[in-house]
């Protein structure tokens, strides 16, 4: 692929990731994982309850990567015990590191978050927190050992789309490690602003699963991001306050 | 034996965590263990070591699946 995304060294096949919960049905899901192009997808961790959840999420996502997160945790104990457990369950040493400081907007705490990247990394975990669009809240993981960052566009599922493009643009600009960027996008223009602002990803579920036909958004999704990628990689021009004629200015036909 | 299954204060008697996994998961008539882990008193345990590891009174065990998630 040209222009590979590259995360703690391997090479990903997409750079748009895409979450697997809320969809309307397992078929919804599967296809729209197809439709998306994506390689990574997401997965959480939960208790087995006897109520029972006969559906295997697992089938469902052969040939992609698994990524797990820890959604849900509230400190860095519990978010590094859900790790592991994702570890044993998936055979995989990545893990999408949520610690949730708020219930109501799912605000990331950074303390408890910046301690649990520093276990998890230490432990031999690739970590791609989940966090505030904050540059030095990005700046710290990444110097944590974070392999990526994954700075909030707005609130979980709220679908506002990119609330801070200025602070967006400055960590891209910036972090050492690729910004995946993860929450709030809507729609399709949110994944361009996000990729053209410098992102290296973006995460989408709630904009994919809850869309009225999800397999469309899914596809739309998979063109925004290649879309923004490209406008970010080609440059835009500068803004200007007044008119720019495009069309030549000599040899104007009459007086 | 008393002991704490996800959260939950119970009753049981099972030898391992290898029977213990069984009858919790015997309802979802799974194939295997894949997607599936199991912590005693906050550590994991390996699958290769279900079979070994005995069940105390007081243990606390959570036994976790890989579920839909964003």
């Amino acid at each position: 692929m040209h222009d590979p995304l590259i995360i703690a060294g391997e090479r990903l096949g997409s750079r748009l990731f895409l979450g697997t919960a809320g969809y309307p049905n397992q078929s919804a899901l599967k296809a729209a994982i197809e439709a998306s192009g994506c390689d990574v997808v997401t997965v959480s961790i939960r208790r087995i309850s006897l109520a029972g959840h006969a559906t295997d999420t697992l089938s469902l996502l052969s040939g992609h990567r698994i990524l797990p997160n820890t959604a849900g945790c509230e400190t860095a104990r519990d978010a590094v015990l859900t790790a592991e457990l994702a570890r044993e369950a998936l055979g995989t040493n990545w893990i999408k590191l949520e610690v949730i400081g708020d219930r109501e907007t799912l605000y990331p705490d950074v303390v408890e978050l910046s301690g649990a990247t520093r276990q998890l990394v230490e432990a031999g975990f690739v970590v791609l927190p989940y966090c505030t669009d904050d540059p030095v809240v990005c700046q710290r993981l990444a110097d944590c050992g974070a392999a990526a960052v994954m700075p909030m566009g707005s609130l979980i599922g709220s679908g506002i789309g990119i609330a801070n493009p200025g602070n967006l643009e400055l960590i891209s600009r910036r972090s050492p490690v690729p910004v995946v960027v993860d929450a709030g996008i809507g729609t399709a223009s949110d994944a361009v602003i996000a990729m053209e602002l410098g992102a290296a990803a973006v995460l989408v579920n709630t904009a994919v699963a809850k869309a009225a036909d999800p397999v469309a958004m899914a596809r739309a999704m998979r063109h925004a991001v290649e879309a923004g990628r490209h406008a970010c990689r080609a440059g835009r021009i500068p803004r200007r306050g007044h008119a720019e004629p495009s069309s030549p200015q000599l040899g104007l036909v009459g007086s | 034996m008393r002991i704490t299954i996800n959260g939950q204060a119970r009753e049981c008697e099972p030898a391992t965590l290898q029977e213990l996994w069984r009858s919790e998961t015997e309802h979802l008539d799974l194939a295997g263990p894949r997607g599936f882990a199991i912590a005693r008193n906050g550590r994991v345990v390996r699958q290769l070591d279900w079979g070994s590891t005995s069940v105390a009174a007081g243990d606390r065990i959570e036994i976790i699946r890989v579920m839909p998630g964003g």
